[in-house]
């Protein structure tokens, strides 16, 4: 295990932020922390990259405890956080360059690696510019790229893509399947479920300092169960009917819709449309809805007030 | 554990990043000039007769210019050290210091590197109100000894405020709060021997006047520079300068230390 945490926990005064949190990361793989605001992302990943202390908890990161050398892991990881950490006053390059005086490489190899990493990210053009002068997108990259000059074993992505258009947040998942597959281990937090989807090897989701649910995304899609159908029907008594034939299933009146247990099968579909078609009951609308992550986030996270609102 | 050599290493790479950023930081840079000189030219040639005959004799050398320039060039370092906690505090809302704790490298670094830097970049500006205050007519008479002296006293002083600008800058929550905190380096001047003779002060404020830092550093630096008595005013400089910059040096290490707050 590159990331390994038993029973962390802290809290700022009163707020309980984080509650006996237990992760664990393998080697070459990405963890995704998902969770609404709020439910302490960024404070994890404070603790892990050794900016906050936890009150209580065990930390081991790339084998180093985090309490006792906090120097070895900050030796090993490299962090990115949703605000970007770049030298305003500095150009792009020069940035670069001082991530590489600072890991102490030498001259010619810090400059080797400088213009690797800003021709890798795209950023040759803007290499003389400050980064004031550069998009949302580009800032992240720059960023992302600060990272990368101490060849970090570990990284810590604290919401890479938010704020960031499509197309920008396309190029950094891109970037970020380059690294892993390079052997680095991730730590990614993120509040998009899509994002999790995409990227992760295992996710975790964290709800108000709680760990709620851990695993591969389809474990945890499997967790809530299989998906349904949906069929809006022409008039009352076509829904009528085919309560009759399908027996207890959960019913919508004004919408004139039932909602029907299935697992997109094809075939069944087509024999309970054939049997439908039997008894003359006219099916207006199908609908097949495949349990996604939403499903398992807000089955997890019980949000009453944040109901999901409608049927992909 | 980071050896001495890195240590070193890495204030020298902060250093270079703080000198860039005064280049690329000139109006910040040339007001913090600004400010001494023209205090200088205010104090000579506005105020300067009125408050010369009012001294009277004890501006030895006779013209008031001579009696002014030494506090002109102290006060110097009151305007280095709001630069310094400006300049710090600005760096620490950006999000390259919370990076920098982030990285394997000596923590001291980052605050040493404004130090030397602060102290650098003020030595600079007092070399400069130094020429300005000679081609206005200051006319110094120390030995090249004594001009030794007053430039490690100068440099003393500087460096010790320098630790005080750096706790200004991480206490200060915005650039103006630190630039507001530093103000006491920029105002203490004008309550001490600066412009006029302690003993010519009301009594609540000649008390003041005579116990506080600024009071032993200038006369130092006059009897350096001017020959006029010293007396034990030395070795309060000294110690002024010395507690100032342990205590400095401590807060500052301290406060850095610490958690950020969310």
């Amino acid at each position: 295990m590159m990331i390994e945490t038993r029973g962390l926990c802290k809290s700022f005064g009163e707020q309980v932020v984080l509650d006996d949190i237990d992760l664990n990361v393998a080697e070459g793989t990405i963890l995704a922390l998902l969770g609404p605001n709020g439910a302490g992302k960024t404070t994890t990943v404070q603790i892990l990259s050794t900016l906050i202390r936890a009150d209580s908890g065990e930390v081991r990161i790339a084998g180093h405890d985090l309490a006792h050398e906090p120097d070895a892991v900050r030796a090993a990881i490299g962090v990115t956080g949703q605000f970007s950490a770049v030298d305003n006053l500095l150009t792009g390059e020069e940035n670069l360059l001082l991530m590489a005086d600072l890991h102490h490489l030498r001259r010619s190899e810090g400059r080797r690696r400088t213009a690797a990493l800003l021709e890798r990210f795209d950023l040759v053009d803007a290499a003389r510019k400050r980064p004031s002068t550069y998009s949302g997108g580009m800032r992240r990259r720059l960023d992302l790229a600060m990272t990368l000059v101490g060849d970090p074993r570990i990284i810590f992505l604290d919401e890479p893509t938010t704020g960031l258009d499509p197309r920008s947040r396309h190029s950094m998942w891109q970037i970020i399947r380059d690294l892993v597959s390079g052997g680095v281990t991730i730590l990614l937090t993120t509040q998009y479920l899509e994002e999790a989807d995409q990227l992760a090897d295992r996710i975790a989701v964290l709800d108000r300092g709680k760990l709620v649910a851990q695993g591969t995304p389809n474990e945890l899609k499997r967790r809530i169960g299989g998906g349904h159908m949906r069929l809006q029907f022409a008039d009352m008594s076509g829904l009528e009917s085919a309560i009759h034939i399908l027996g207890d299933v959960l019913r919508d009146n004004d919408e004139l819709t039932l909602q029907i247990p299935s697992d997109g099968n094809v075939r069944s579909i087509k024999v309970l449309l054939d049997r439908f078609d039997d008894e003359s009951i006219v099916v207006n609308d199908l609908s097949i809805h495949t349990p996604d992550l939403d499903d398992v986030f807000f089955a997890l996270t019980e949000h009453s007030n944040t109901q999901k609102g409608s049927v992909r | 554990m980071i050896n001495i050599s890195l240590t070193l290493r890495d204030s020298a790479t902060m250093l270079r990043r703080d000198f860039r950023h005064s280049l690329r930081n000139l109006t910040m840079t040339v007001s913090g000039l600004l400010t001494p000189t023209i205090m200088l030219v205010l104090f000579v040639f506005v105020f300067g007769n009125t408050i010369g005959i009012g001294l009277g004799a004890a501006t030895h050398s006779g013209s008031y210019i001579n009696y002014v320039a030494p506090a002109i060039i102290i006060m110097t370092v009151g305007t280095g050290c709001e630069t310094t906690a400006i300049n710090l505090c600005t760096d620490m809302a950006e999000g390259i210091i919370t990076r920098f704790r982030t990285m394997a490298i000596s923590r001291a670094s980052v605050l040493t590197g404004q130090v030397i830097g602060s102290l650098i970049r003020t030595m600079m500006s007092i070399i400069i109100v130094l020429g300005l205050a000679l081609l206005m007519g200051f006319r110094p008479t120390a030995s090249l000894i004594n001009w030794i002296e007053a430039l490690s006293l100068i440099a003393l002083f500087t460096f010790a405020v320098s630790w005080m600008g750096v706790v200004f800058g991480l206490v200060g929550k915005t650039p103006a709060g630190a630039n507001s905190l530093s103000l006491i380096f920029v105002l203490l001047p004008f309550i001490s021997s600066a412009f006029v003779r302690a003993e010519s002060m009301p009594v609540g404020i000649r008390w003041f006047a005579e116990y506080q830092p600024f009071t032993p550093i200038i006369d130092t630096l006059r009897g350096l520079l001017l020959g006029t008595p010293i007396g034990n005013s030395a070795i309060l400089a000294i110690a002024w300068c010395a507690a100032i910059a342990l205590v400095g040096y401590l807060l500052a290490r301290a406060i850095y230390n610490r958690d950020p707050v969310r």
